[in-house]
């Protein structure tokens, strides 16, 4: 924003909601960290770290939706700054649900560490790091309301997407070669899952991002290539989606 | 940032010194206050009980019956009542609807001109022009030329001094008016004249009727004028091409004289006029009131 | 108004998708030599209500006053270019002005009643560009009252003085007054600046209810307000139109930086 604005109180309240976000963008960040780490290293204490951590998110969440519905009754904001403060809202139901799956993943590595995890914690790996690397990036742009980071993020998920899809094939092989892996494949095709659905809510908030800080939203179409719908048998008649 | 800087603590015996004088200067403005409004009351009072106090006394039905008459042979006033109405009726007559033309003119019609503010200088010098001027003014255009004083010259005389002030009180009650008003006028297709006459002069009727019974009363009470216009007359006569009584002159003549009974009778003169001004203006405001 | 966040096009047009009742073109205007409004481009759709902000000395008022000619009454203003209605160059100097005027209403920042009974104050107008009879005079009253939706509040004392009204009752009444002459346009110079909240929403709700049969224009400092009233909403600065686009396009995205900074209130 160029200039600041006439009533002092209402520009801090403007940057108090902007650090508010990113603070809880750090939280949830460090959140997935540890969740990655619990399940990439069997680190236990990662993983009960993870899962603490999310009720403090949750409530961060309902303090900044309160101070949303304040600033939207007392200051009726319009034009660029009703963009952010709605954007903001939008934005924190997204980090939360990050949060959430976040969480969910911790709680499954406590569940895969008493199984002995196979090759398939090389392409998780690969996985884990783009994921957070656009987590990083998208949390980064929401704070400095910088479009061409959360470009890059909305145009990245694609690679997510399709490690994503490699990996659920290769996890669906290891079921089928040996009924025992099933228990642990299905927990890391839950734990893939979650990390592609946080890539999802990164690439909603870096719309959202957009959308605040130009007025237009993405129209094109998101670059989508989740395919493992249909991973093994495709249906007749349906076109994979984005393509 | 943006928090209020508080004061330091203040000296309390400062605060307290400074408590007192703010009182003392208080009270000090309010006696005198007082005490100009107390002088000034007085003087209107103590001339308002003489003119009883003198006035009432000879105040009989004879007053309103009889025509003026020599010494000790107990005449009224009648003549000069009459007279008195009759010049005064035609001053305003005359006046005030020239004063209302001409303040319209001022404030509708020349703000910002030249010729406006010339008039509305000579307008007011005219307002500050000692009255016997005026008198000796229609006393060359009217008296003069047309071979001797008459009921009409005062008139004139009359009207030449109410003019100026319903000039005055015209224009300012109309730029009292919110230009809104005349705009609002004006945007449903009013032609200017009846914003004026339909708009403005009702929206300041009670400021511009204020002003002619202030010239109404102002020149019932005035004798120069009427010394080299209207003259005076000791007999009955309504014409007014001949030289006419009013209640002022004849009170001028009758306070100087040496007789007593005429000296009474200017008390009661004086007491009429007075009273009768007082009267009309009294009664305007309660008409006014009702309608509004 | 629409509950959903319609996304704003990038129109680049200044003029409305509806036919318009006056279409500005290039006007200027001048007090003296001062040029107060510059080269003004502007369409008033017809049966829209489209709202003139911007801040104190923009020239919205100026523009507003250009379309009844208001001007006229002061000497030393004047104004060039055109501002076409039906066919006719409002700034035409051989234009019948009392005509032009009944046929564009206006009302006032602060109510304007006549110093009469309330029933005068809605015949004034009439009687100026009609004769009608005493039957059909009492049925524009009520019927122009009852547009203002003051009928109810006044019918059991037309010629009770208008002055006795309250302030949002007497704006209605003037409101009533403009509608009285059957005017095609109703110009509102920030008609609710002198009311309380109430009366004030209830002026709102009734511009919302007259733009079905009038071409308003209105201005106003409040923008929640041009949010709620205003179809369409041109922005002015120094004299110049800085951006005009539907409320909501104006409101969520404005496509000017300065629009932004004045209705985010960053403005200096």
């Amino acid at each position: 924003m160029p200039m600041e604005h006439i009533v002092k109180s209402y520009e801090q309240d403007l940057k108090h909601l902007r650090d508010l976000i990113t603070e809880m963008g750090g939280m949830v960040e460090s959140q997935v960290a540890l969740a990655c780490t619990a399940v990439l290293h069997r680190d236990r204490d990662a993983a009960a770290e993870a899962m603490e951590a999310d009720p403090r998110v949750d409530a961060r969440e309902h303090e900044i939706e309160q101070f949303i519905i304040r600033l939207l009754a007392l200051r009726q904001p319009v034009a660029g700054d009703l963009r952010q403060i709605v954007a903001s809202l939008k934005a924190t139901g997204d980090i939360e649900r990050i949060g959430d799956y976040a969480a969910n993943v911790a709680k499954r590595s406590l569940v895969l560490q008493q199984f002995s995890l196979r090759d398939a914690g090389t392409g998780l790996a690969h996985m884990a790091a783009l994921v957070q690397e656009n987590l990083k990036r998208v949390i980064d742009a929401l704070g400095a309301d910088d479009t061409d980071q959360a470009m890059t993020v909305w145009r990245s998920d694609e690679a997510i997407d399709e490690v994503y899809n490699a990996l659920f094939r290769e996890l669906i092989t290891y079921m089928m070669e040996d009924p025992r892996n099933i228990t642990p494949c299905t927990h890391l095709l839950f734990i893939a899952k979650n990390l592609e659905r946080i890539g999802d809510h990164a690439t909603n908030i870096a719309e959202t991002i957009y959308y605040a800080v130009t007025g237009t939203p993405l129209t094109d179409a998101r670059p989508k290539s989740d395919m493992a719908s249909f991973a093994v048998v495709k249906p007749a008649g349906v076109k994979p989606a984005g393509k | 940032m943006g928090t209020t800087t508080l004061s330091p603590a203040r000296n309390a015996t400062v605060a307290a010194a400074l408590g007192r004088r703010r009182k003392r200067i208080d009270r000090l403005t309010r006696i005198l206050c007082i005490a100009a409004t107390v002088i000034g009351l007085a003087m209107l009072a103590s001339i308002l009980a003489t003119l009883l106090m003198r006035g009432l006394g000879g105040l009989s039905l004879d007053v309103f019956t009889r025509i003026t008459l020599p010494p000790g042979s107990s005449g009224g006033l009648l003549n000069a009542i009459v007279g008195s109405l009759i010049q005064t009726a035609i001053g305003t007559a005359i006046g005030t609807p020239v004063g209302l033309l001409v303040g319209t003119y001022l404030s509708e019609y020349a703000r910002g001109s030249q010729l406006g503010t010339a008039v509305r200088f000579v307008s007011d010098v005219l307002l500050s022009a000692p009255s016997i001027l005026i008198g000796l003014f229609v006393y060359t255009v009217l008296v003069d030329p047309f071979g001797g004083f008459s009921g009409i010259a005062g008139g004139v005389a009359l009207a030449v001094i109410v003019i100026p002030i319903v000039v005055r009180t015209t224009e300012d009650m109309l730029q009292l008016i919110p230009v809104a008003l005349r705009e609002a006028a004006v945007a449903l297709g009013a032609p200017k004249w009846r914003s004026i006459v339909f708009v403005c002069y009702p929206a300041a009727r009670e400021g511009i009727v204020t002003g002619m019974l202030l010239a109404v009363a102002r020149i019932a009470g005035e004798t120069a004028p009427l010394l080299f216009t209207s003259l005076g007359n000791l007999n009955w006569s309504l014409s007014l091409t001949q030289p006419m009584a009013s209640l002022p002159v004849t009170i001028y003549q009758y306070a100087g004289s040496a007789f007593d009974d005429w000296v009474a009778l200017a008390w009661v003169g004086a007491l009429l006029i007075t009273f009768g001004v007082l009267a009309v203006n009294i009664l305007a405001r309660l008409v006014l009131r009702r309608r509004g | 108004m629409t509950a959903t966040m319609v996304a704003p096009t990038l129109q680049t047009r200044n003029q409305a998708a509806a036919p318009a009742k006056i279409a500005i073109r290039n006007l200027d205007f001048f007090y003296g030599d001062n040029r107060a409004l510059k080269a003004i481009d502007l369409d008033f759709a017809d049966r829209q209500v489209t709202g003139l902000i911007g801040p104190s000395g923009c020239g919205k008022s100026t523009l507003l006053r250009c379309l009844n000619r208001m001007y006229d009454l002061y000497p030393g203003q004047r104004a060039t270019g055109e501002a076409m209605m039906d066919g006719q160059n409002i700034l035409a100097p051989d234009i019948d002005l009392n005509d032009l005027r009944s046929r564009i209403g206006m009302v006032f920042q602060k109510p304007t009643p006549f110093p009469m009974s309330i029933r005068d104050n809605i015949t004034f107008g009439v009687k100026l560009h009609e004769r009608l009879s005493k039957a059909a005079m009492d049925e524009r009253v009520e019927w122009s009252l009852g547009r203002a939706a003051l009928w109810d509040e006044v019918k059991d004392r037309l010629d009770a003085p208008a002055g006795g009204l309250s302030g949002g009752q007497q704006q209605r009444l003037c409101i009533a007054r403009s509608i009285a002459v059957r005017p095609d346009v109703i110009l509102f110079d920030e008609p609710t600046s002198a009311l309380d909240p109430i009366s004030t929403l209830k002026v709102e709700e009734l511009i919302d209810e007259l733009k079905g049969d009038f071409t308003i224009a209105i201005i106003t400092h409040n923008m929640q307000q041009a949010a709620r009233c205003a179809d369409r909403v041109a922005f002015f600065y120094l004299g110049e139109m800085v951006e005009v686009g539907t409320a909501a396009q104006m409101f969520t995205a404005p496509r000017q930086q300065r629009t932004q900074e004045y209705i985010t209130g960053r403005f200096s």
